[in-house]
């Protein structure tokens, strides 16, 4: 196992931390059909949670001396921050839940940046969030299992096993989310949220409560996003304003667009595929480039030295330009996603008839 | 039978802006029954529907059902209440299957908690395999042909008739309020949801409502007929005693024009 090359790790984490991202909101985006352009605001909400009282900020801000929390808070507070993070979402949503469609995203829009500026600015009059500086020395969740691992023999250094580990624990949040997600959409919750999606009045009609279900998708989405912020916040160790902009909310969408809206797998495999195109690809493209221009290469037929190649033109800086044209041809080609929605086929316990093997009932004769 | 009044509404009026949608009609109907609204395009027959569904909130009058104030209530607990509707233009979920569109018409009777959804508990299971049983019960009634797993916007347009009303039925209504059920229909799919609309509530016991243009339908299975014209209620009956009316031949069908031919 690659455990020596901590790097591969760090994007597995990476990807693994989007797709519960993309898990997230494609419950509000693909399932309930509300366009959500503030979902990193949540993001944001789990991250700050655990720094503030993860760090020496807590007492900077309340004037106390009991922080930073022991690492052995992390999970408890996972839990808080899951529904800290619901919570901003009712909140959000009890005000705009009435708009539809395009007045939603520009809310959202709103809310998502209005979030950021407040942790921006909040430095003052109290030192909430330290500002554009940012939070550092944020508490890592326990190592309890280090003794046992010096018991078996095993030394690993701490950087190493922090990055095994966060891995771990986020692959175990997104087999959680799965299953959540899974089970939500295969029940009456699902349907209610996909029926929302599908004609709004109709599903009204059928007695469907519009604002209960569409603060519930929102409540569940930001739970998630509550979750990942707070991993996100510990695992980097620093967070500042700057993780939290438009840009990762939008990136998080095209995950969801890219893997195929309201589809499971899809958000997992639309976060797999934008993550490392950003991450790795790109980025390994331009390293390439660049070790070529030391060596001289020449481009054949067109006949070009690669040395004259300009900076400017080096790949990893067109990261948003390539991706937004891959969004692009993707849109075209396969505007439902690399892995499209896939609604559940249900069946008849054993014994039961079918229709088809059931007689009939029609009145009339049968036409066709 | 009784004749106990399952739906009332009294001096019902509902304005959009300076136009008079509906303009205090009384307007009743007994359990058991099968009544017609009927009226030229623009006579607030779907007006009425929706103020009574909750979809609009009425600008004067009351609205009762089974004893108890509706209007002012919200659809969804219209819903709850017990009545059903259908819509002119079909709604289905066109992106959901056609079983997954009457699950979501059985929604107000769901039992199962959300905590029981994320543990799959026993009663979650038991009662997601009692839904979809009836779910395919009520495909039989209806007589539906297509599978119940194709999605709903792939069906031909008879069927997709026949799936609004299988998820109109599927919440068990006390009432059932059916606009244009037979629109875009040939002659033998007018019989066969003629048929239908009489097993409603021969075998459900489900009291109907309906806006119907179709006279041969109108005539041929409603016990009451409620003429509206311009917002306001012009003449009420048996529907042998309505076609002869001439506040009716001329309002809704003009001078000279015989009923069995109008549409």
């Amino acid at each position: 196992m690659g455990v020596q090359n901590t790097f591969l790790f760090e994007v597995a984490t990476q990807v693994g931390i989007f797709a519960a991202l993309a898990l997230g909101l494609n419950i509000v985006v693909g399932f309930a059909g509300l366009l959500d352009l503030g979902y990193v605001a949540f993001y944001a909400v789990g991250a700050y949670l655990w720094a503030i009282v993860g760090s020496n900020q807590g007492n900077v801000a309340f004037g106390t001396e009991i922080f930073p929390l022991a690492p052995v808070w992390f999970f408890p507070f996972l839990v808080v921050a899951v529904g800290v993070a619901a919570m901003t979402g009712i909140l959000l949503g009890l005000p705009v839940l009435r708009l539809r469609g395009d007045y939603l995203a520009i809310v959202t829009l709103a809310f998502g940046e209005v979030i950021r500026v407040v942790v921006n600015n909040l430095d003052k009059p109290i030192n909430l969030t330290n500002g554009p500086q940012g939070i550092r020395a944020i508490q890592r969740p326990p190592l309890f299992f280090k003794p046992a691992l010096t018991a078996l023999g095993v030394t690993v250094d701490d950087a190493t096993l922090y990055a095994l580990y966060f891995y771990f624990l986020v692959l175990l949040i997104i087999g959680l989310a799965v299953v959540i997600t899974r089970r939500l959409e295969g029940s009456w919750v699902g349907r209610a949220w996909t029926a929302i999606r599908e004609d709004e009045l109709a599903a009204q009609a059928m007695g469907i409560p519009l604002v209960r279900m569409k603060l519930a998708a929102f409540a569940a989405g930001a739970s998630f996003a509550g979750a990942m912020g707070m991993i996100f916040g510990a695992k980097q160790y620093f967070i500042n304003p700057e993780s939290f902009t438009f840009m990762e909310s939008i990136g998080v969408l095209s995950m969801v667009i890219v893997g195929g809206m309201g589809s499971i797998p899809g958000a997992v495999v639309g976060a797999t595929v934008v993550t490392v195109l950003n991450l790795q690809v790109l980025k390994g493209f331009s390293l390439l480039l660049n070790q070529l221009r030391g060596t001289g290469v020449v481009l054949p037929i067109i006949n070009y030295p690669l040395a004259q190649w300009p900076t400017q033109l080096d790949p990893a800086k067109y990261e948003r330009l390539v991706f937004g044209v891959l969004l692009v041809i993707m849109s075209i080609l396969r505007p439902q996603g690399i892995i499209p929605e896939r609604r559940h086929q249900l069946e008849l316990a054993e014994g039961v008839p079918t229709p088809a093997t059931a007689a009939p009932v029609t009145g009339a004769g049968d036409d066709d | 039978m009784t004749t106990e009044v399952l739906l009332d509404c009294r001096q019902v009026t509902k304005r959009f802006g300076g136009l008079v949608a509906v303009n205090g009609v009384d307007f009743s109907v007994e359990r058991g029954r099968i009544v017609s609204i009927i009226g030229p395009n623009g006579a607030g027959k779907t007006t009425l529907f929706n103020v009574i569904s909750g979809f609009y909130r009425p600008d004067g009058g009351e609205i009762w059902f089974e004893g108890r104030r509706i209007d002012g209530l919200r659809p969804d607990q219209v819903a709850a209440r017990g009545i059903s509707r259908t819509f002119q233009n079909i709604r289905l979920f066109q992106n959901m299957t056609v079983l997954e569109n009457i699950l979501v018409g059985m929604h107000t009777r769901v039992r199962a908690s959300a905590i029981q959804v994320l543990l799959r508990s026993r009663a979650f299971l038991d009662e997601e395999r009692a839904l979809v049983e009836e779910a395919f019960r009520l495909f039989r009634f209806i007589g539906l042909r297509a599978n119940p797993n194709e999605l709903a916007r792939n069906l031909p347009y008879g069927e997709q008739r026949k799936v609004e009303f299988a998820r109109a039925l599927a919440s068990k209504p006390k009432l059932i309020l059916l606009d244009e059920p037979t629109a875009g229909m040939n002659p033998q799919e007018m019989a066969e949801t003629t048929q239908l609309i009489r097993r409603l509530r021969d075998e459900l016991g489900i009291t109907v409502v309906l806006i119907e243009h179709q006279m041969r339908v109108v005539m041929g299975i409603s016990e009451r007929v409620t003429v509206l014209d311009y917002g306001e209620k012009i003449a009420e009956g048996p529907p042998a005693e309505v076609r002869r009316n001439p506040k009716v031949i001329e309002a809704y069908l003009g001078r000279g024009a015989a009923l069995g031919s109008a549409d």
